[in-house]
Parts: structure tokens; C-alpha cells; sequence
């Protein structure tokens, strides 16, 4: 499997985002190739999705949300830039005023009582997914004294191995408080900051329907192991 | 010049958040009525071959407090040493699907996993790996997922043996990946993030 570029990542210990400073390991991570433990991983079926998993309109109660109704979409892709099929994808996110159907989160924004804020699926043949839900609202949380999170979507990503395992989050283009946010700010390079906003999508809007942002997700890539293979080769 | 290298960079990681069991585990939260059940439940299903373990512990920051919001997923191989799914040596005990989902209870931070011991798996120069369940954990405040393995204090020889366990240089931090017995199928361990006995994490 490729190496980690952990200089692109974020950093573990980042002081703007306070709670990571007592998270963060203190020691050198010890490092090596990866072994069959991170190469093979779990694989799921269609049997275990369901029609709704994802459209986060509908599925809580089958009546529509409340919020501004955007299509998800992009491609699991790998370093090589080929498509991952048929690997699972989960997201989460608060409903269209910034809150969470979570019982820790005590924001006083209304809960919207159709509106669940989780969903899942499989790619397609191509590594291509697809989600309707409702834009979620920015939020407040407890760093410095007036943090605010942009609207922002969590992914988790599962490749075809373990050691491929991924989560991070998606922005929407145009959104003022992208620059301004610590969690953002942890990554240290634009570049890096910039291929997690997802872009307004015009072409695969649904004219008085809804609007579309695209958001493709990169995992590791796989490298031949023809030569790992070879005993002799050590 | 030279040819460019036209690889893609992989999505730069963020951290689960405090709200990561709304989309993971939902059920487990009380959020009923998206999904049927919590995907990864447990590794294995009942008739898996081997011996039977349950793993307990709590995960611990750099001031000593234990996380409530932690959430790990482990994978790990059949009693054999193979793996589910798409592991190129063999087809694995259907019994065992070799991944689960743990969340750290809201209440005490307790985590605990029912599995079964795993077999010995091969490093890619084919010498055997000891016993062990890899492990990815996130929570808020974690950046990028942490990797860390769960090794077990009784398989000494094998554990004397990992190429793994031996290329963490400072040979007494080993001692941080290895659950404790404390009782017939009982094993308990406890992540450290930071500080004093801290868990040692891989890049790899």
C-alpha cells in the first residue's frame, strides 16, 4: 500500500482545535509496511443497504426535511486514480440549522423531526456514489470563544483494505467560515484545504428540484506486490 | 525535466468529531428507525472456531481523563491467521467476519469487544506476525484515525517472535499493546493517547 503522506494530513497536535492537544501521542508513531492486517479489510454487501440509506430527505420518517435540498455526489478513487467499487460510504451531519440528532448536542437550534442525518452506500462499478440530504447548517462549538464550524458533511470511507480506512469531512464552495475554522486550519497546506470543498455542480442539478455539490474522495493506493512476493527480495 | 508522476494525493483526513456515533452507530446512540441494526456488531457469529475472548478497556487522554466519545473498529483474522473477504491465501471461517465496530460507553467509557483469539498471520517475508487485532481509532480531538494492535500478554513466544513487536525500538513500550489477562477468556487493555504509558501507534 502507498505510504502515508502524513506532511498532507494534519498534524496530530494542532493547539487552534484545543481538544487535540491532550488526544495527540506525545511519542514518534513507529512506522513500517504495511502487512496482510492493513491489505485485506471487511467487505459489505447490497443485501445490508437499504432503498432510503441514501436519501437523508426521507429516511427518518418518510416525510420530507426541512433545508435546502442538494445532491451529494462524486467518486472513490485511488491514488492511481482508478475508481474503488463497491466500497461502503457513511455520512453524517446536522439538519439545516446546525443541529444534531445527538444527545450530547445541546445547540438550541430545533431538532427537524424528519430529519435523521445519517446515510450510506456502496459504490458503483466506477467508484461512484450519490446522497440527497438537506445543506447542513454552520454551528457553534466550544474552542475559542466564537468558533463557528462551516457547513460541513462527515465521510467514512472504506477501501479494500484496512490500513485504507478513512474519515474527514467536505465544505462547501463559497463558504465564508472554511478560512476562520480551527478543525480546517489543522491541515496545514491550501492545497490539501481546497480538494475538501465540494464544488456547486450545475450539471447534475435537478431544475426546481434541487441543486448538486461534487465531493470525490481519494483513498491510498495499491502497488503491484510482485517484488514483495519474492522471498529473495528482502 | 522528467515524466511526472500523476498520482492523486489521498483526501486529507478530519477528525470524527464528538457526533460520530449519529452516522456509525446510531442505534447504539438511540437513533432507531434508519438503519435496522449497527453495522459491525461483532466480528464473528455464533460457531465461530477458536477460543473465545472478550476484551475490555477504556481510552485515556494526555490528562488522564477517560473519552466517553471514542469509537475504534478492529479487524482481525480467524483462529487459522486468515483473513476474511479478500485475503489472497484462503477463504477464512465463514463464522468469522473478522470486523467490528466499538464505541466507548456514554456513561463509564468502557469499551468491550466478544470475539475470538485470532491465529498467526504472516509478515510479507513469511515470518509469523504474533496474535493480534488491529485497531483504528477516532474521536474528537484525533486528526487522523490512530492505528494501534491488540496483542495478548500469554502468547509470549509469539510475541517474542512479531517482526512487528520488535521494530518498536524502545523494547519497553511493547509491553503497551499487550492485553492483560485477568481471568479465563478475560483480557483487558486500556489505549493511552498521551503521556505516561502511552499506547504505541503505527505508521504503516
Amino acid at each position: 500500500m502507498f505510504f502515508r503522506d502524513r506532511d498532507w494530513h494534519p498534524a496530530a497536535y494542532t493547539p487552534g482545535y484545543k481538544t487535540s492537544m491532550t488526544r495527540a501521542p506525545h511519542r514518534a508513531l513507529v512506522a513500517m509496511g504495511s502487512t496482510l492486517s492493513e491489505e485485506t479489510g471487511p467487505a459489505f454487501g447490497h443485501s445490508m443497504i437499504g432503498e432510503l440509506d441514501n436519501n437523508l430527505v426521507m429516511n427518518f420518517t418518510g416525510q420530507p426535511a426541512i433545508g435546502e435540498r442538494i445532491i451529494m455526489h462524486g467518486r472513490v478513487l485511488d491514488e492511481n486514480g482508478r475508481g474503488v467499487p463497491g466500497v461502503l460510504v457513511e455520512m453524517w451531519q446536522a439538519n439545516a440549522g446546525g443541529r444534531y440528532r445527538h444527545k450530547k448536542d445541546g445547540y438550541l437550534a430545533p431538532l427537524d423531526p424528519n430529519f435523521g442525518g445519517c446515510g450510506r452506500t456502496l459504490t458503483g462499478p466506477d467508484g461512484s456514489y450519490e446522497f440527497l440530504t438537506v445543506r447542513p447548517g454552520a454551528y457553534p462549538w466550544p474552542n475559542h470563544v466564537n468558533n463557528w464550524r462551516p457547513m460541513h458533511i462527515h465521510w467514512s470511507i472504506f477501501g479494500s483494505g484496512f490500513g485504507q480506512r478513512l474519515i474527514t469531512q467536505n465544505y462547501f464552495q463559497g463558504d465564508p467560515l472554511i478560512d476562520l475554522c480551527p478543525i480546517v486550519n489543522t491541515i496545514g497546506k491550501q492545497e490539501a484545504i481546497d480538494v475538501l470543498v465540494a464544488a456547486l455542480d450545475m450539471n447534475r442539478a435537478i431544475p426546481m428540484d434541487c441543486l448538486a455539490y461534487k465531493f470525490d474522495i481519494v483513498l491510498r493506493g495499491r502497488r503491484q506486490s510482485f517484488f514483495e512476493n519474492r522471498k529473495e527480495g528482502m | 525535466m522528467v515524466q511526472r508522476l500523476d498520482y492523486l494525493k489521498e483526501t486529507p483526513s478530519q477528525t470524527a468529531g464528538p457526533y460520530v456515533h449519529i452516522g456509525l452507530v446510531p442505534n447504539a446512540l438511540g437513533n432507531p428507525g434508519i438503519y435496522p441494526e449497527d453495522l459491525g456488531r461483532s466480528p464473528i457469529l455464533p460457531g465461530a472456531k477458536g477460543e473465545p475472548i472478550t476484551l475490555t478497556g477504556r481510552v485515556i487522554d494526555g490528562a488522564g481523563m477517560i473519552l466517553r466519545d471514542a469509537l475504534f473498529e478492529s479487524w482481525q483474522a480467524d483462529a487459522a491467521g486468515i483473513y476474511p473477504g479478500n485475503d489472497p491465501r484462503g477463504t477464512a471461517d465463514p463464522k468469522v467476519t473478522g470486523w467490528a465496530r466499538v464505541a466507548a460507553d456514554f456513561d463509564s467509557g468502557i469499551w468491550r469487544l466478544d470475539t475470538i483469539k485470532p491465529g498467526r498471520v504472516p509478515f510479507p517475508d513469511g515470518r509469523l506476525m504474533a496474535p493480534h487485532i488491529a485497531v483504528w481509532l477516532v474521536a474528537r480531538g484525533i486528526n487522523l484515525g490512530l492505528q494501534t494492535r491488540i496483542y495478548f500478554e500469554d502468547e509470549a513466544e509469539a510475541n517474542a517472535q512479531c517482526p512487528v513487536l520488535a521494530r518498536i525500538e524502545h523494547v519497553e513500550r511493547r509491553a503497551t499493546l499487550l492485553a492483560r489477562k485477568t481471568g479465563p477468556g478475560a483480557y483487558e487493555i486500556d489505549f493511552r493517547l498521551q503521556g505516561e504509558g502511552e499506547t504505541v501507534f503505527f505508521d504503516m
